[in-house]
């Protein structure tokens, strides 16, 4: 199950909303181990496109090593999909490569920029397996 | 001469679970061919077979020193001792 707290969940949906009709994309890092999506980086889709996504190599480069000193991991890696429904494609599951994370996908199809509800689901992606699970949406993270 | 590779979790599996191994070589290709000798299989997952030539795979990034290798030569990249190597694959999808 992913928990996640209401105005991480609010931000990643502005983002996807914000982008349409291209896709958007981010990662909410977390203490290494914690499983607690605590701190939401939106990236730049450097591929610019409604039909795909990937972080700029030298941003990636450069979240990563901030998570590297703050002993931090990618709790959450999220993209929106905006024609299709919130379900991560073969190209999705292909390039898949933090087992660790929850995979969130959100879909801007039925409103685009505009308000509405939108798809928001999230799968744990190991080994090319693509398992579904329960997102709880919390007001704010337990404490420690 | 060592060069310490950073090596991301889903290629920890090639390297007992560590997070950093050294290795050596003058040129990221020759590195990559000594990591290989050690971690056998994790080569595979860095380089593709393309039109008879090794490639650096599309959605696996390689830097040196911070610089992405694609702009310092590729697998030709020139490598000294104490230089910092970090493998992450592209987050990237459709």
């Amino acid at each position: 199950m992913l928990t996640i707290d209401q105005a991480t969940y609010d931000a990643i949906v502005a983002h996807a909303r914000r982008d349409h009709p291209d896709e958007a994309c981010g990662i909410v890092a977390g203490p290494e181990g914690s499983d607690r999506p605590e701190r939401l980086v939106e990236m730049i889709n450097a591929a610019g496109s409604p039909t795909f996504y990937e972080f700029d190599s030298t941003e990636l480069l450069a979240l990563y090593k901030q998570m590297w000193a703050n002993d931090e991991e990618p709790v959450v890696v999220y993209h929106s999909h905006t024609a299709t429904e919130a379900y991560p494609s073969v190209t999705d599951i292909g390039l898949a490569s933090e087992p660790g994370a929850h995979y969130v996908l959100v879909s801007t199809r039925e409103h685009g920029n505009n308000e509405g509800p939108v798809e928001f689901r999230s799968y744990r992606i190991i080994d090319g397996e693509v398992t579904e699970e329960e997102v709880a949406v919390v007001a704010a993270l337990p404490e420690n | 001469m060592a060069i310490e590779v950073r090596i991301p979790t889903i290629l920890r599996t090639y390297t007992g679970g560590e997070k950093a191994v050294d290795g050596a070589g003058d040129t990221l290709s020759a590195l990559i061919d000594d990591l290989e000798g050690n971690h056998p299989g994790i080569k595979d997952r860095l380089v593709e077979s393309k039109d008879d030539k090794i490639e650096l795979r599309r959605f696996v990034n390689v830097y040196v020193n911070d610089e992405d290798v694609r702009f310092i030569g590729g697998l030709d990249a020139e490598l000294s001792d104490g230089d910092q190597v970090v493998v992450l694959p592209a987050v990237a999808g459709g």
